[in-house]
């Protein structure tokens, strides 16, 4: 998948990753992928509920090595 | 649909740490998924919004009283178990630290930077003589229950904590 930003949140517990993710979208153009990258696992139902109330679109989450790699597309403002 | 946004309403009744923060993490959350959030400090809930150095014009010797043990600001704000006369609210300072959770304070300026509403409760401020330079700036509105009810009754998220 073709990232155009890369968030760290590896280290940061709810809420702190979502208000990061909310600052940081707004950074990227329409159309474009954000990566965001955790540890605490309630971002696995988090991602999709924060992309769910701000229309961003969810694309998936991977699991790697404890780390949570989600993906989101910025939507059309 | 209409383009009115979404909101969430929080009674901050108590002044307890730990309550105060579910406050905030809750309220921060909300406000990063759009929505418009208002929290309504009412009661013991004000010491959170309080500055640390308050003077407050207290005139009813109950009041000064009251002022001398009831200490105000986040940063005097006590677990609401295993306090512990102090040991148990700094050993959880402590804890969150070392976790890299923010604390209360930082919690409160990041909700404010999220455009989360500070609204005081009038009532309360009369009662325990907390006067408007008492409080903390981020605080926007002074206001009475009837306030509270109509942003209640447009909000879908109503807590009171």
């Amino acid at each position: 998948m073709k990232v155009d930003e890369t968030l760290d949140c590896v280290g940061l517990y709810c809420p702190v990753p979502i208000v990061k993710t909310s600052k940081q979208i707004k950074e990227l153009k329409d159309g474009e992928v954000l990566e965001v990258i955790a540890d605490d696992k309630g971002i696995k139902s988090d991602m999709p509920a924060w992309c769910s109330k701000t229309g961003n679109e969810f694309l998936g989450i991977e699991e790697e090595d404890g780390e949570y790699h989600a993906f989101v597309r910025k939507k059309e403002t | 649909m209409s383009g009115e946004k979404e909101s969430a309403t929080i009674v901050v009744f108590s002044g307890d740490l730990d309550r105060a923060l579910a406050v905030f993490n809750i309220a921060t959350a909300a406000a990063a998924m759009g929505m418009e959030v208002n929290l309504f400090f009412t009661f013991w809930g004000l010491n959170i919004i309080t500055k640390e150095k308050a003077k407050g014009a207290k005139e009813h010797p109950l009041q000064k009283m009251m002022g001398m043990i009831n200490k105000g600001g986040a940063k005097h704000a006590n677990l609401s178990r295993m306090n512990m006369m102090g040991a148990g609210t700094m050993a959880m300072k402590k804890l969150m630290q070392d976790f890299r959770m923010p604390p209360l304070e930082d919690m409160i300026k990041m909700a404010k930077e999220l455009g989360v509403h500070f609204i005081a409760c009038t009532t309360t401020m009369a009662l325990m003589g907390v006067e408007e330079e008492d409080l903390i700036p981020e605080v926007d509105e002074y206001v009475g229950a009837a306030t509270y009810v109509e942003k209640a009754a447009g909000s879908t998220i109503n807590l009171f904590i």
